[in-house]
């Protein structure tokens, strides 16, 4: 008979544990990325300030968790932490507490660069019709810099949905992480299980990623017009 | 046009970009409808002078006196005495992100919180006053220069504003285009606008002058009226400068 890994997916509830894995995958993805835009944010504005000492500390923050592979990060906040203080993490908030540290001081760079980006006049001219500084944000600064800040914006959140792969290395069972059980226990009857399997979870979040990058073109062209 | 009333009074104004004094005593009243030209080399200091004036930049001395008010950057309502200044910038500056209408309007509606309907109906007038009327729902970055200076004028009109301040606001601009920003210009001269003007175009300064400062330094060089100026200015370094617009026949 011929092999037709495909099966594999229809067998018992694999199909539905893929996608109870998809969704632990984009929970963790959705949860980290809004903490991360709102704190990158404030931090991108923090960042703008002159404060040599508020400078050099969001350097650090930014360069150490930017050098650090998300690999490491996770294993410090998981076993580190259980390791060196007895705290005890489940395996998804240490994946979420680790995604927003990263999410937020990437995303912290990339307002900053936004914000330093909008020409020193714009700020004058909304001064100079009497707008208060907060009025001033508002409608003039952070319009300006969303439209700036969001093709990198968007490129970070898928960048951040894919590294969530990793999190099946502290115990989460996300998507990656139930094809390979799925694999592993069709090893014998379905050998060539692997390729559908990581086929269909390529589709998975192609399904995910592709609608936010379409609608960032939309925006993009929507504004320019 | 000029009244006796004392719209603004600068006294003793000393401001200094941390060692460096870029200006040094300036005093200077300004009455109710009157146009005064700022004229001198650059760097002299006349474009932060017009800054300081709108609290965009912080003094070191002296004071700034608008309708009575003492004005300076520390001011916590510095934003309520700047509605009562409009300026006007070299690089036009406009909102990319808003039509012309909504650039005009923004000030009013969200600053001094006035009824859109009646806002919107006032920008109209003016913009179809400097000629811009079908513009009114493109963006900036689909308009010339010049008509991108005009519509800065207008946003800064519609705010009402006691004092005018126009910064090189030609200096950007393609020669064909300077004309139709300062037709606009003259027309408020005419219609009583109360103007500090920075420019480098004699000829217009000669005829939209009530008073040319001449600045140097930092300092006050020459103060007198236009046609005083540019035919016997007093000062030697008035003349060396009149003298670079002017061309000997070879």
């Amino acid at each position: 008979m011929q092999d037709l890994g495909i099966e594999v997916l229809f067998q018992g509830k694999n199909l539905f544990r893929l996608l109870e894995g998809l969704w632990v995958t984009v929970r963790i993805s959705i949860i980290s990325v809004l903490i991360s835009i709102v704190l990158g944010i404030v931090l991108g504005m923090i960042m703008t300030m002159r404060n040599p000492f508020i400078k050099i500390i969001t350097r650090c923050y930014l360069e150490f968790v930017r050098i650090m592979p998300q690999l490491v990060l996770l294993f410090l906040i998981y076993f580190g932490l259980t390791k060196m203080f007895q705290i005890n993490l489940s395996g998804e908030l240490s994946a979420v507490i680790v995604f927003v540290l990263w999410g937020t001081a990437e995303m912290g760079d990339l307002v900053r660069g936004a914000l330093t980006s909008i020409p020193k006049h714009q700020y004058e001219s909304g001064k100079a019709i009497g707008l208060t500084v907060v009025q001033n944000y508002l409608y003039i600064i952070i319009p300006q810099t969303i439209r700036r800040l969001l093709p990198q914006a968007i490129n970070l959140v898928t960048r951040m949905i894919k590294t969530t792969s990793l999190i099946a290395l502290i115990g989460v069972v996300e998507v990656v992480k139930v094809g390979q059980q799925i694999i592993e226990a069709s090893r014998l009857t379905t050998p060539s299980a692997a390729i559908w399997i990581y086929g269909v979870i390529f589709f998975l979040y192609f399904i995910v990623c592709y609608p936010i990058s379409i609608l960032s073109t939309r925006l993009e062209k929507h504004w320019r017009n | 046009m000029k009244s006796s009333e004392k719209l603004v009074e600068i006294k003793n104004l000393r401001k200094k970009f941390e060692a460096t004094t870029v200006l040094e005593d300036i005093s200077i009243d300004i009455h109710q409808g009157e146009v005064v030209v700022l004229l001198g080399p650059s760097g002299c200091g006349k474009s932060t002078l017009l800054r300081c004036i709108n609290g965009l930049e912080n003094i070191q001395g002296g004071v700034i006196i608008l309708e009575g008010e003492k004005l300076n950057e520390q001011t916590k309502r510095i934003h309520l005495v700047r509605q009562k200044i409009g300026m006007v910038f070299q690089s036009y500056d406009l909102f990319p992100h808003m039509t012309v209408l909504e650039n005009i309007i923004l000030g009013p509606c969200k600053a001094q919180k006035r009824a859109k309907k009646e806002v919107v109906k006032e920008a109209e007038e003016l913009l179809l006053r400097v000629g811009l009327f079908d513009k009114k729902d493109v963006y900036p970055r689909q308009l010339s220069g010049g008509q991108k200076q005009r519509v800065a004028i207008v946003r800064a009109l519609c705010m009402h504003p006691k004092l005018m301040l126009f910064d090189e606001v030609t200096a950007a601009l393609d020669p064909e285009m300077v004309r139709e920003v300062l037709d606009v210009m003259l027309k408020l001269a005419k219609d009583g606008t109360t103007m500090i003007i920075v420019t480098h175009e004699m000829q217009f300064a000669k005829a939209i002058a009530d008073r040319i400062i001449f600045l140097d330094h930092g300092k006050i060089v020459e103060e007198s009226e236009p046609n005083v100026f540019f035919s016997s200015p007093r000062t030697e370094r008035a003349k060396q400068f009149l003298n670079l617009f002017e061309f000997d026949a070879i």
